[in-house]
């Protein structure tokens, strides 16, 4: 696979942005505020970071993204209709009954999605098993966990991240989406976690510290993480929520609830 | 009836462990710092490497087992009862259940047969909790030489599956010819007039009711009924046909447990008069476990005076 550059990344972002509303528009349900701070970094792991087969979804040698923040379905869906995954036409099936693009993930459902999330604080744990056993198998693969910010609010990530140091694990990549908001409210209003680089650093982790929406700096942090021997490795990505449309941009009503006709129309006339 | 003590179904686990560890690269054990006591230890001295002592985090145990099955493993993840279904339950639901993953899960310290820990340690929910997680298959062997078939059966089988083992030194009730499947109970003993099902450390004591019953010449089957999910249904049926009296006994809360399943499969195939030995809406206590089987009503004497309640 040639890599795509900057330009064609942000055509492809543009177009998975408009997705996004697309879906939640069309579903009047969702999480477009969390799907859109993360675009960047989810396009930089499919079409520059990872190797995969989207015509051979269970391709041993592949490397395994597992999306923690499940909530940011319509994303990871969209992302992965553009890497080959899934047909651009079944989009806007999104939540509707029968369709194999569910509200959150379902591996079942969707030959190349990894784990069924949506239970925050549980990717990293299935991360670290897919880490396990392509160390067993001496097998060279990566494996990317995509966090939310809030989430680590969970006991269970801090478990997973005491035990993968502990053991060593390499060829393990977290990136914390920090897009600065959970579903009540600002993070820091709701359950603090910073300062998050040093309690990372304290767990033993390699971490990197970038802006989540410079395409080079996402890039190289995911090549730098690659890297890291002996240890697991975390991108503390800084984001926006609701990010490339004005009116969503740091405005909170829009985790959880849809854009409505008018605004998809206003925020797609702002994407065009 | 004469008692033979062997050993504890989790001895017989940790055995087999071994054996099955030899004959197939694929089998990765995990536990959370309890691996002396739920017996992976002994799997860890011969493959340390497919061993993984995640340390006391019982939500990631379940998540990296989740993991290393979605990528081909067959992981085997071990705690007590208490705290690996307890405290692991929406990982098991949403890392196991829900995407119909290739997970094992044994856990020991079942029941109040625990003893002196006391109830804390003691698991009397987790039959409840695992069986009404969709497609997961729920089993109670009774012995050593049963426990260690139905490991051997667990590896071979594809899907979620749960096994409880029990603390103390089992009743011997088979021996190492037994042929255990999962979902077939076994009849342990054929009579015409009541049934008597049970699991666990309760079939043993089934066996003596029946017995003890038949010197008042009432004749009682006895039912293994090693997995409590998918139920044995045919061999149900036809025993309620027969006998029309059903005695369920289980080391576990009275709600939920194999009594809830023997009793909804019944009452819609062929309603029979029922009763239950189990746990009757209570946590147990500290003490030695012996007594506490006498204490808490889950004897020989107890299902006796259940079954002449319905005769």
């Amino acid at each position: 696979m040639t890599k795509p550059s900057v330009e064609e990344l942000k055509a492809i972002a543009k177009r998975v942005r408009r997705d996004i509303i697309k879906m939640t528009a069309a579903a009047a349900s969702g999480h477009p505020g969390g799907s859109l701070s993360a675009v960047e970094i989810l396009i930089a792991l499919y079409f520059v970071i990872m190797k995969h087969d989207p015509k051979n979804p269970s391709w041993p040698e592949r490397d395994y993204l597992v999306l923690s923040k499940g909530h940011a379905s319509p994303l990871l869906y969209s992302v992965m209709a553009e890497a080959g995954y899934i047909k651009k036409d079944t989009l806007l099936s999104f939540r509707r009954l029968g369709s194999p693009l569910q509200g959150h993930p379902d591996r079942r459902r969707i030959p190349g999605i990894e784990a069924s999330t949506g239970s925050l604080g549980q990717g990293l744990s299935i991360g670290i098993g897919h880490a396990l056993a392509n160390r067993l198998d001496k097998r060279s693969n990566y494996t990317y966990v995509v966090m939310s910010d809030g989430e680590t609010n969970e006991g269970q990530v801090w478990e997973a991240a005491a035990m993968a140091a502990h053991h060593k694990i390499d060829h393990l990549v977290a990136i914390i989406d920090y897009n600065k908001f959970q579903l009540d409210d600002a993070t820091k209003v709701i359950c603090n976690m910073e300062p998050i680089v040093e309690k990372w650093k304290s767990f033993n982790w390699h971490v990197e510290e970038i802006d989540g929406h410079d395409w080079n700096q996402v890039i190289e942090a995911l090549e730098k993480s690659k890297n890291v021997k002996d240890q697991p490795a975390v991108i503390i990505a800084h984001t926006i929520k609701g990010k490339g449309i004005s009116f969503m941009e740091n405005n909170n009503h829009f985790h959880g609830v849809a854009p409505t006709k008018e605004e998809a129309e206003r925020a797609l006339k702002e994407l065009s | 009836m004469e008692k033979r003590l062997g050993k504890a179904t989790r001895d017989a686990y940790g055995k087999t462990l071994i054996e099955l560890g030899k004959e197939n690269p694929n089998i990765v054990v995990l536990d959370a710092d309890l691996s002396k006591s739920t017996k992976t230890c002994l799997f860890q001295e011969v493959f340390p490497d497919r061993f993984f002592n995640v340390g006391i985090q019982e939500a990631n145990l379940v998540g990296v087992a989740s993991g290393l099955a979605a990528s081909g493993k067959i992981p085997f993840v071990s705690s007590f009862a208490s705290f690996l279904v307890l405290k692991s339950y929406d990982q098991l639901r949403m890392g196991a259940a829900f995407p119909e993953l290739n997970v094992k899960v044994v856990a020991s310290h079942g029941g109040i047969s625990v003893g002196e820990d006391g109830a804390s340690q003691m698991a009397i929910e987790d039959i409840a909790l695992m069986t009404s997680l969709p497609g997961c298959v729920v089993t109670i062997p009774c012995d050593e030489f049963s426990a260690a078939q139905m490991t051997r059966k667990f590896a071979e089988y594809k899907g979620l599956a749960y096994m409880r083992t029990c603390r103390p030194k089992a009743p011997i009730i088979y021996d190492e010819k037994v042929k255990i499947q999962i979902g077939k109970g076994i009849k342990l003993r054929d009579g015409k007039d009541i049934t008597l099902v049970a699991n666990g450390l309760l079939v043993f004591e089934a066996l003596q009711a029946a017995e003890d019953l038949a010197k008042e010449k009432i004749e009682a089957s006895v039912i293994d009924m090693h997995t409590v999910k998918p139920l044995d249904r045919d061999l149900l049926i036809s025993e309620a046909r027969k006998t029309g009296h059903v005695v369920v006994a289980e080391e576990h809360q009275i709600w939920g447990g194999l009594g809830s399943a023997v009793a909804t499969l019944l009452a819609q195939e062929c309603p029979a008069r029922m009763a239950f030995v189990a746990i009757q809406d209570t946590y147990a206590e500290s003490g030695p476990p012996d007594e506490l089987l006498d204490k808490y009503g889950l004897r020989a004497v107890d299902i006796v005076k259940a079954a002449k309640k319905i005769l």
